[in-house]
């Protein structure tokens, strides 16, 4: 009996080396193949530490800019909300299109699905560097690009909610005689529109987080005001246009959970 | 009975509710107004975008590499997210154990959790930005500077895990007089195992997509940069679409891969 | 008169047979008690009467109208003559008691009165009555999700009452309930089918309750039916065919051998 005992615990131990081998094999592989040091890494932390305290800090000059870098924030806010809001409704109708409890066909259920993952498993950025093509350094380009990229996500979001969630009082209401439209209306929407919201929140601040990217990548934003000050050695600026999006980040952060408590 | 009969009801829960959604559909609204297109023909780029989307995904092919090498490209960026996934981990592993209020102290919760919230809030290529300029545009600013959002988001994750662990159990062993590190070799992570893993490879699909944009961005390497030199250099619409393709394959047996682990996780506890 | 006529009724889920050729009637004012093992078919068979599930094959035919060749405003009229109640009440959580009630109205409006939700007068005042006739007067404008089981069941009584059903289905609806809260539930459906005429279909799974409660019994087993008769024709031996155990095996009180 202690035997067979004995022999699971080796068995365990076993198995829980042979993972950790092959986890250093595989990171040991993959630094190979990115030509990355560790040694390297681990100096560049008291390297970039000590050149952060010394040049990365905002001065006088650098806040003569801040008018301007706001200009650019408040761009960027008002592009991440416009997208969250457009790419919440697009999903809404995919959900409902897609899911098994308001689904006009089963064929849409795949094909919403195959939509979904077209979003958001295309990269924000490669959908920024295709949208610059059409659309040049433009509002638009940074967009559509957190368009697509929201309503990949959320898309999958809404349709698990959809499909349990609204199921019961979706099934309530149909059985009364109501129509499609009037279910959607009284019984999917008000069962799900707390949830909608607070993803829609999340999804704000994650847009917010890409946006400065995706900015940088296109011409456009606070990505740009950053690119530019970055590309022209003007660090003090570049470290102001930080601070900036970090409080921005984190306010947006502290609301978007308050608002979330009281609406669920 | 006469007068009006009341239906529904206005409690926090709506009006934060409505308030919320007004403000947010006010601000969209208000957009298409204020903000400023610069002289372009919506109608003529419109039909330009589609026409682009159309030979990208209809007709991909490429003049400046290989199909080997492109898989090697998104193999370097495989890479470059598995490691920044691996050094992220392990120290969010141990902070996430001081991290969780029913094994540390709550002071020490709180300040780890800030300090995260306050890397989170930095954008990554803003961080593989910074060390570039000490360490130079290439793997090692990239791997670094994203491990800051790895480690951050991995810390969350594992500490909220660990906290989800029944309370009875932690009593019962504490009660035996066990240290705080048996504690946690033999229950904690043994019980968490299944979430630890799952999260790991949800932040490496995440890390993935990173990569590439680091690619792109930030002189990282890897198709990301290939993307970035096909659409802003060449003008390359074919490559572009090539090289998406790769990328959303690897991307979906990634999510594929993680959805699964997810799965089993939920199963398991 | 009968309400309702089920012919051959046989469904299928890929393949799975979930109902094999069931034939019921139910005559008007009767209480039928469908008795059965979890998976036997019952709420399956429920939900063909309004086309919740579509039959595969077989005749339903509810007031003498044609049940399976019904489309759009036809079957919404359909379900608007046919009340159903559901284990977890189906309310929409966050909306207010009488609110949810008056749902039972929105298949007898136009697109638009329905889509806003506008009810007249007469409506909210007979969504009132019904709440004070079911004790929930004070209740009236809370959210659903705030309510006990046994109150949320009311809610879904009143909800189909306000429809002024001829027929009522209620697919196990004290199976989530405590004790005093079915015995309220099935009291009242049963001062329905005898004060106000109209017919009652229950799916249970307590037999004890069956027999109290039902004019009528119909025992199902593996998409089969298997009993159609009075409750004191029930003996234990063939509730233990319907369960599949031996009849010394059952807790059922009040039936004979």
């Amino acid at each position: 009996m202690t035997r067979r005992v004995e022999q699971v615990f080796r068995d365990r131990n076993l198995m829980l080396w042979g993972l950790l081998v092959t986890l250093a094999v595989v990171v040991w592989l993959s630094a190979l193949i990115t030509e990355f040091d560790f040694g390297d890494g681990l100096a560049s932390f008291p390297r970039a530490l000590g050149w952060l305290v010394a040049n990365f800090v905002p001065n006088q000059r650098a806040l003569n800019n801040l008018p301007s870098i706001l200009n650019r924030l408040g761009e960027t806010v008002v592009v991440s909300v416009m997208a969250t809001v457009l790419a919440a409704l697009l999903a809404f109708g995919l959900a409902l299109l897609g899911s098994r409890t308001t689904r006009p066909h089963p064929l849409f259920t795949p094909v919403v699905r195959a939509i979904g993952s077209l979003g958001r498993n295309i990269p924000v950025v490669a959908w920024a560097m295709i949208f610059l093509l059409a659309f040049g350094q433009t509002f638009v380009t940074g967009l559509l690009a957190l368009l697509l990229e929201s309503v990949g996500f959320l898309t999958r979001s809404f349709l698990e909610i959809t499909d349990e969630t609204a199921a019961e009082p979706v099934e309530g209401l149909r059985a009364t005689g109501a129509g499609w439209g009037t279910v959607v209306a009284q019984a999917v929407v008000p069962t799900l529109l707390p949830s909608l919201t607070s993803w829609m929140l999340f999804m704000l601040e994650t847009n917010i987080r890409s946006a400065t990217l995706v900015g940088l990548l296109t011409g456009t934003g606070i990505g740009f005001s950053f690119d530019l000050y970055y590309k022209s050695l003007n660090y003090p600026s570049a470290a102001l246009v930080t601070i900036c999006i970090v409080v921005v980040v984190l306010v947006l952060e502290a609301l978007s959970n308050a608002l979330r408590k009281v609406i669920l | 009975m006469t007068g009006r009969i009341r239906v529904r009801r206005f409690g926090a829960d709506s009006i934060a509710l409505a308030a919320t959604l007004t403000v947010l559909v006010g601000v969209t609204i208000g957009g298409f107004f204020l903000l400023d297109l610069k002289g372009l023909n919506l109608g003529q780029a419109t039909a330009k975008m589609f026409h682009d989307l159309g030979i990208m995904f209809f007709s991909p092919g490429a003049d400046h590499f290989t199909l080997p090498e492109m898989g090697w490209g998104l193999l370097f960026t495989l890479a470059l997210g598995l490691l920044t996934t691996v050094i992220g981990a392990i120290p969010a592993l141990v902070l996430g154990l001081l991290a969780a209020r029913n094994l540390g102290p709550a002071w020490l919760s709180w300040l780890l959790r800030g300090f995260v919230a306050f890397v989170r809030a930095v954008p990554t290529v803003l961080w593989v930005l910074i060390f570039a300029v000490g360490a130079g545009l290439g793997s090692v600013a990239a791997v670094v500077g994203m491990t800051f959002h790895s480690f951050g988001y991995l810390l969350k994750a594992f500490s909220e895990s660990f906290e989800e662990l029944d309370e009875g159990t932690l009593e019962a062993l504490k009660a035996t007089g066990a240290s705080w590190l048996s504690i946690v070799t033999q229950a904690v992570i043994p019980s968490s195992l299944a979430a630890i893993t799952s999260w790991t490879f949800l932040r490496f699909e995440i890390n993935f997509t990173t990569a590439v944009a680091m690619g792109a961005a930030a002189g990282a390497g890897g198709v990301g940069f290939d993307l970035f030199m096909a659409s802003g250099f060449y003008f390359n619409l074919h490559e572009v679409g090539l090289l998406t393709w790769g990328i959303l394959a690897t991307a979906v047996m990634l999510e594929w891969g993680a959805t699964r682990l997810r799965d089993t996780a939920r199963v398991r506890s | 008169m009968n309400v309702l006529e089920i012919e051959a009724l046989s469904k299928d889920y890929r393949g799975v047979p979930a109902l094999n050729s069931v034939s019921l009637t139910v005559k008007k004012g009767e209480f039928v008690a469908i008795i059965g093992r979890s998976g036997a078919g019952k709420s399956t068979l429920l939900r063909c009467i309004n086309r919740l599930v579509e039959p595969s094959t077989g005749r339903i035919r509810v007031d003498n109208i044609e049940v399976t060749s019904l489309r759009g405003k036809g079957l919404r009229g359909l379900r608007t003559r046919v009340g159903m109640i559901f284990q977890h009440s189906n309310l929409v959580p966050r909306l207010t008691v009488i609110e949810n009630v008056l749902h039972g109205r929105l298949g007898f409006k136009k697109t638009w009165a329905g889509l806003l939700g506008l009810y007249s007068l007469s409506e909210k005042q007979r969504a009132m009555d019904l709440l004070v006739h079911l004790g929930l007067e004070g209740q009236a404008h809370q959210r659903c999700d705030r309510l006990s089981g046994g109150q949320k069941q009311r809610v879904g009584i009143a909800r189909a009452l306000i429809q002024d059903p001829h027929l009522i289905l209620c697919d196990e609806p004290i199976a989530s309930l405590d004790p005093a809260s079915a015995k309220v539930i099935m009291d009242e459906l049963r001062r329905i089918c005898d004060e106000q005429g109209i017919t009652i279909v229950v799916n249970l799974h307590q037999v004890e309750v069956a027999v109290k409660y039902a004019d009528r019994i119909v025992g199902i087993r593996a998409g089969q039916v298997e009993f159609n008769d009075a409750p004191k024709d029930l003996k234990k031996k063939i509730i233990a065919s319907i369960y599949g155990q031996n009849h010394e095996d059952l807790l059922v009180e009040g039936v004979e051998e």
